[in-house]
């Protein structure tokens, strides 16, 4: 597995290609890319700026893709988390899955996605018309990240 | 001694992104610390009283109030986490 937090873009095809290279038993990879939008909570988001916390957030993600591992059949992981300021357009988050089956590949994907969003710490500052203020976190991403712990 | 770091909305409400403490007396959760760091008044009870979402994480895993704390422990106290 890999897991990168990096100032810098990604590009997902080339990332794609080195998480599957060489490996002939991979029949399907699932890839999520999460960009940064223009509007939250009626806002217009001029800039933002992702804070983290060096060393737990590393740990914390591969504490997700080790949990994914044990519930589905799956070969390799990535998730390349961009940090420092991005604008809209940018891409923020990507993550790449790959396994036999798309099944397995899917619902991996979103699962590392789902913890992600509710168990790595990283936090959001955007830039508004208004001024800076802290993103709030979402009852729904606790809902998305909850509704695994019941389906299989 | 313990590592105390403050993260995002903390961070700037506390004017503090870490601090050096010695282990206080009586201390042995992160409740007992959060008490502690509570009774400094001002902006400390604003932010970790409970009316605004704080978490923690105590060498860097996510922790509870009865997570145990001892000397040497790197301790973190951050809003929900907002990433992706």
């Amino acid at each position: 597995m890999t897991v990168r937090v990096q100032n810098e873009d990604f590009d997902a095809g080339r990332e794609i290609a080195a998480l599957r290279r060489g490996n002939a038993q991979v029949g399907a990879v699932a890839a999520f890319v999460g960009v940064v939008r223009d509007m939250n909570d009626g806002s217009a988001v001029a800039d933002m700026e992702l804070e983290h916390y060096p060393g737990m957030t590393e740990k914390a993600i591969t504490g997700i893709i080790e949990q994914a591992r044990t519930r589905w059949n799956i070969f390799d992981v990535l998730v390349v988390h961009r940090i420092g300021h991005l604008k809209p357009l940018d891409q923020i988050v990507l993550v790449v899955v790959a396994s036999a089956h798309r099944g397995d590949a899917f619902a991996a994907c979103e699962f590392v996605m789902d913890y992600l969003k509710t168990q790595a710490p990283f936090w959001k500052k955007e830039q508004t018309p208004d001024g800076a203020r802290w993103v709030e976190a979402r009852t729904s991403d606790d809902a998305a990240a909850e509704r695994w712990q019941s389906k299989p | 001694m313990i590592t105390v770091i403050y993260f995002a909305r903390l961070r700037e409400a506390l004017g503090k992104s870490s601090e050096q403490l010695a282990l206080p007396a009586g201390v042995r959760d992160l409740a007992g610390l959060r008490a502690v760091l509570i009774a400094r008044g001002g902006a400390w009870a604003v932010e970790l009283a409970g009316s605004k979402p704080v978490r923690a994480a105590v060498n860097q895993d996510m922790a509870q109030n009865d997570t145990r704390v001892a000397d040497g422990d790197e301790i973190a106290f951050f809003p929900p986490v907002t990433g992706g």
